[in-house]
């Protein structure tokens, strides 16, 4: 069989290289790998349970504020103040954790994807007014093409006018992504890594400048999704139909639910949220979450250990040189069996919830591109997800913004316990997020996260199921294997973001210098 | 006729970090960072980015091939900037960049080809200037500071650091702007941690809007509260970068400026020696970090 190793995967987040092994110009099995290991959770045993809100935004610079949103419930369930967040603090969190949405998947389609589909050499042969676009010729003509060349080529198929207007996006979205970030900062006092989401609540208080300030901003984002993103999504839809059929992940999905809609219902796993939690196995009927479900395997990563466990038990010991190990990433499983996360799985679960909403907004979508739903579990059904995710959080948080009282508290005190434990789930922009804590002598004891990408991006375990990416991969025809678009095109369709997925799981001992952790 | 544009090489390799310093780049306003890649960012001088893996097309070993390109072809005529710091353990198989010829690549063999070639380095963010969060205790990967990398393994070349989780995107900017326009910089425009005292120069407490309170002896006692965020854990007194002056995110906002503490995020000190965040820090500790504060 011919192998294919890309390495590295490159526009995603973080270290990643995915291999392929074809038979003809099948892809007949696959291997998704994660390079980088830091051991978070080993850095942050011993220190004060506070600080780990503001470390652990440190693990992804693309998506830190779904990580100090778990981070925060977390704490706030081991602080037991869970159900005592004031109003004003519940929604100026999500008014930090949607910005962080509206930045992350503009930036994902236009900076991270869009170059897959669109031609930028296209611009040499622009002759109108734009000062972008002329920019973009100046450069080409220079001749010195990096960081756009080297690239895959072939299959770029708009016209030349088309792939022109969308080079124009691409720098457009440039600046929506940062006035994305821009608003995140009002509540967020700056981004990436905000400094305002504290246990308890938020420092920042909700002024009216501020009110005012955020909905104009967002109202120009909001424009922008609505005239641009979703049209452009639209585009490379029916420029590139081929892709509601390649890219096939488990059809089985997991949602932890986001945006809290009450604030006095401690538990995370059935609180109201805009995105509700669930799981739904093969496209149909809903099920509730079961966090007690969830378990992690080590059979192909780069740890010892024991497979199929509950991530409060789990014990890892990091080795590099690990046999039949292909990835730092671990193998989550629910009930053992394999789901994806992300948009898609959010839109899917509230979809089979009844969320009037979201079946509108879905049947809507493949009634226009004439698909049939199960058609939705492919490249271009995450690049859809993913724009209709956009529009809805961000229409939501205008009218959020409005419900701020500039005279209401956004603070609650609280006693770091001498012992406790703490969970907080939520769903970021690439899916289910989990933080886990436990205290000892008000110290961290143990630190645990699983990670969006860890789901999407996980080896093979040990009943030889492959993770959903992996499975994506599987099956699909590469038309030219020296320019193996469909492989780059599936991977980024999930947005992979490698810094979050690495960690090394409940480390109870620190001997770090012979890598063995008892 | 455009004036002849020159070429400067660069290429942006990432280590042990969260791309963080790559999405405060993306936020610079003026110039932007569409200007960096496209434009003459100092007129007639052009940043040729030639490898930065959030941002560039390829994929594969063809992109790790102009990396290697780089060093053979350009050698002291490119500028290496390096995101996240560089893990040492078990010989550098804790990050590997990609391959050639079917190996890996490791983070702590590129930057050594790369540097020994380079005309200049610049550390971008705390990881790469200190070591940063990947190094905290007890530095699980044996994650170094590009100066620390590169002494030990005895290669001198020119080095800026430019710390902070993340920098802010006028720093990076305005790093390379003033390599455009002045060459690299000498020892007078450097501090000893080699910053820019130009962002760096001055303490975060003598420029603090809420200085006032702290001289009046106001003090919060939790978030939200007015007064001095001193007693809540606040870095400022012993934290030197210029975010009171030019506040983040298009000016938007700053740490202090939203009520929450400063974590002293641009020190060589952050994140061990500065923890617990959230706690006033020890007045037995003053001397160690030659604060220069009365006693309140």
């Amino acid at each position: 069989m011919k192998k294919i190793s890309i390495d590295p995967i490159t526009r995603i987040e973080g270290h990643m290289k995915i291999e392929a092994f074809l038979d003809g110009n099948i892809v007949k099995d696959a291997r998704c790998s994660g390079t980088l290991y830091r051991g978070f959770e080993t850095i942050l045993r011993y220190r004060d349970p506070r600080d780990a809100q503001r470390i652990t935004q440190r693990v992804c610079g693309v998506c830190p504020a779904v990580h100090c949103t778990a981070s925060t419930l977390n704490l706030d369930s081991a602080f037991a103040v869970s159900d005592k967040i004031p109003d004003n603090a519940r929604i100026m969190r999500n008014l930090v954790l949607g910005s962080n949405y509206l930045q992350s998947h503009i930036l994902h389609f236009y900076h991270l994807t869009a170059l897959d589909y669109v031609d930028i050499t296209a611009v040499a042969k622009y002759n109108g007014n734009d000062p972008g676009l002329k920019s973009v010729k100046s450069f080409i003509e220079r001749g010195n093409l990096a960081p756009f060349v080297p690239r895959y080529e072939g299959d770029y198929r708009f016209d030349t006018e088309t792939n022109q207007v969308l080079v124009k996006h691409y720098l457009m979205a440039l600046e929506m992504r940062k006035l994305s970030h821009e608003i995140l900062a009002i509540f967020g006092g700056k981004m990436p890594h905000n400094a305002t989401v504290v246990p308890g609540g938020i420092t920042e208080r909700p002024t009216v400048d501020k009110i005012t300030g955020f909905l104009w901003r967002l109202n120009k984002i909001r424009d922008f999704i609505n005239t641009i993103y979703l049209p452009d999504v639209l585009a490379v839809a029916t420029t590139y139909p081929d892709y509601f059929k390649i890219g096939q992940g488990p059809n089985n999905y997991l949602c932890y639910g986001a945006f809290d809609l009450e604030s006095d219902n401690p538990d995370y796993s059935t609180r109201k949220r805009l995105f509700p939690q669930g799981v739904v196995m093969g496209m149909k009927e809903l099920q509730p979450l079961d966090t007690d479900k969830i378990t992690e395997s080590v059979k192909h990563s780069w740890y010892d250990g024991e497979d199929s466990v509950h991530p409060s038990k789990g014990v890892t010991i990091p080795n590099p040189r690990k046999e039949d190990a292909y990835s730092w990433i671990r193998s989550p499983r629910y009930n053992g069996t394999v789901c994806e996360v992300g948009p898609l799985a959010r839109w899917v679960v509230a979809y089979f919830s009844g969320d009037s909403y979201v079946k509108n907004a879905v049947d809507k979508l493949i009634s226009d591109i004439k698909i049939d739903i199960s058609s939705l579990n492919s490249v271009l059904g995450r690049h859809a997800a993913r724009a209709l995710d956009a529009k809805y959080v961000a229409d939501k948080m205008a009218e959020w913004v409005l419900q701020l009282d500039p005279d209401g508290p956004a603070f609650v005190e609280y006693e770091i316990p001498e012992e406790g434990e703490g969970m907080g789930i939520v769903d970021g922009p690439r899916g289910a997020l989990g933080h886990w804590i436990r205290i000892k002598e008000k110290k961290i004891d143990k630190y645990q996260l699983v990670v969006p990408t860890t789901w999407n991006g996980s080896p093979m375990d040990e009943n030889g199921q492959h993770g959903p990416m992996e499975q994506a991969l599987i099956g699909t025809e590469v038309r030219d294997p020296s320019n193996p678009f469909e492989l780059v095109r599936i991977a980024r369709s999930y947005d992979p973001c490698l810094a979050c997925s690495v960690h090394s799981l409940d480390v109870n001992g620190n001997n770090i210098g012979e890598l063995k952790v008892v | 006729m455009e004036e002849k544009v020159v070429e400067y090489p660069a290429v942006w390799i990432a280590g042990a970090s969260c791309s963080g310093c790559s999405v405060s780049l993306l936020n610079s306003v003026s110039p932007a960072v569409q200007n960096l890649l496209v434009d003459p960012i100092i007129p007639g001088k052009h940043v040729s980015l030639r490898f930065h893996a959030t941002i560039m097309a390829g994929s594969g070993e063809a992109v790790i091939q102009v990396l290697r390109e780089t060093s053979d072809k350009l050698p002291e005529k490119f500028i290496l900037m390096v995101e996240g710091s560089v893990p040492t353990g078990e010989d550098g198989l804790f990050c590997t960049l990609g391959e050639i010829d079917g190996k890996e690549v490791t983070m702590k063999d590129m930057v050594k080809e790369l540097a020994s070639k380079a005309m200049a380095a610049i550390a971008v963010g705390s990881c790469s200037s200190f070591g940063g969060i990947p190094s905290g205790a007890p530095n699980p990967t044996g994650a170094k500071s590009l100066k620390q990398f590169l002494e030990e393994e005895g290669i001198n070349i020119p080095l800026i650091n430019v710390p902070g989780c993340p920098p802010h995107p006028d720093w990076i900017m305005g790093t390379v702007a003033t390599v455009l326009l002045s060459g690299i910089p000498d020892q007078s425009q450097l501090d000893e941690k080699l910053r820019l005292k130009s962002f760096y120069g001055t303490l975060i407490h003598d420029n603090c809007p809420r200085r006032g309170f702290f001289d009046a002896g106001i003090f919060a006692e939790k978030p939200g509260d007015e007064g001095c965020l001193y007693q809540l854990g606040c870095k400022g007194p012993y934290t030197y970068a210029d975010c009171p002056i030019r506040h983040w995110n298009n000016g938007v906002n700053w740490c202090i400026g939203a009520g929450a503490q400063c974590i002293g995020c641009v020190e060589p000190d952050f994140h061990d020696m500065y923890a617990p965040m959230f706690e006033k820090i020890k007045e037995n500790d003053y001397e160690k970090f030659k604060i220069r504060i009365k006693s309140e």
